[in-house]
């Protein structure tokens, strides 16, 4: 048996900080482009710590401490602005949020 | 570090975080995420990192998620599913996907005669140890400045959910 290499912790991270971008991209729901986002800083937390694990130090490791607290953050603060939309504007469809636009 | 289970995990979670971009119930959505975030950190487990493990799992799907689901309840999106976007914006979604993983793939075999051996495998208080060692020595001002920075959030949440007064909702967007 084979122990899974570096390559492959990389690739499997870029795998699923492709499919988040694809989901930022692609679907037009304000909470699934969240969740989407939410994906893409799991993948980065994963790249760190394969390459902190396969580097024998813990500085990865930390720094996946602060993506986390960043990530709890950022949440916060951006379903209070999706809630804040929803009351005024009703909906949380991007196609329908465009007053900047003109 | 065995083979199987990284592959099984792999599999997984790339499985479930395809459900999630491509659910139309968004409620399926966030339990896809969560399933997902479950992989990953079965995968951490696999790379040692039992701590980073548990505090994912207890931020994200403890916390994050939970919230997810409860603003998904709270708005009640009914009658409001236009999932994807068509045409050309599927394209572009999959054109840069596959940038990114080629970018990624190029670098990989670019860089493959150095690849370091996984180091030896920490002991887990010692490596608990370690991390407060880290975090209070040479990540000292980071972490005050995360500190700050979740002080900050709180304040700006408390600002936006404040409900605004009637007459300024009217003249509102």
């Amino acid at each position: 048996m084979i122990a899974p290499t570096l390559h492959a912790y990389i690739a499997l991270s870029a795998v699923l900080f492709a499919i988040g971008f694809f989901g930022v991209l692609v679907r037009r729901n304000t909470l699934v482009i969240f969740m989407s986002l939410e994906l893409m800083l799991v993948a980065a937390t994963l790249a760190f710590a394969a390459f902190s694990r396969f580097n024998g130090t813990l500085d990865g490791d930390v720094l996946v401490f602060f993506i986390l607290t960043v990530a709890a953050a950022e949440v916060a603060v951006g379903l209070a602005i999706i809630v804040a939309l929803f009351r005024r504007r009703h909906t949380v469809q991007v196609d329908q949020l465009s007053a900047l636009k003109n | 570090m065995s083979s199987f289970a990284f592959v099984f995990l792999a599999v997984f979670t790339v499985v479930t975080a395809l459900g999630m971009v491509a659910a139309r119930n968004t409620v399926n959505g966030a339990m896809c995420l969560l399933l997902c975030l479950a992989g990953v950190a079965g995968l951490l487990v696999q790379l040692d990192a039992f701590l980073l493990a548990f505090l994912l799992i207890l931020v994200y799907a403890g916390a994050i998620v939970a919230l997810f689901l409860f603003i998904i309840m709270l708005l009640d999106m009914r009658g409001q599913n236009t999932p994807t976007r068509k045409g050309a914006g599927v394209l572009a979604g999959f054109v840069s996907g596959a940038l990114l993983i080629a970018g990624v793939a190029s670098l990989a075999v670019h860089l493959r005669g150095n690849l370091p051996a996984p180091g030896p495998v920490p002991v887990v208080g010692a490596a608990l140890a370690s991390y407060a060692d880290l975090l209070f020595t040479a990540y000292l001002l980071p972490v005050e400045v995360i500190g700050f920075l979740l002080l900050i959030a709180m304040l700006g949440v408390i600002v936006l959910s404040r409900r605004t007064h009637p007459e300024e909702e009217r003249s509102g967007l």
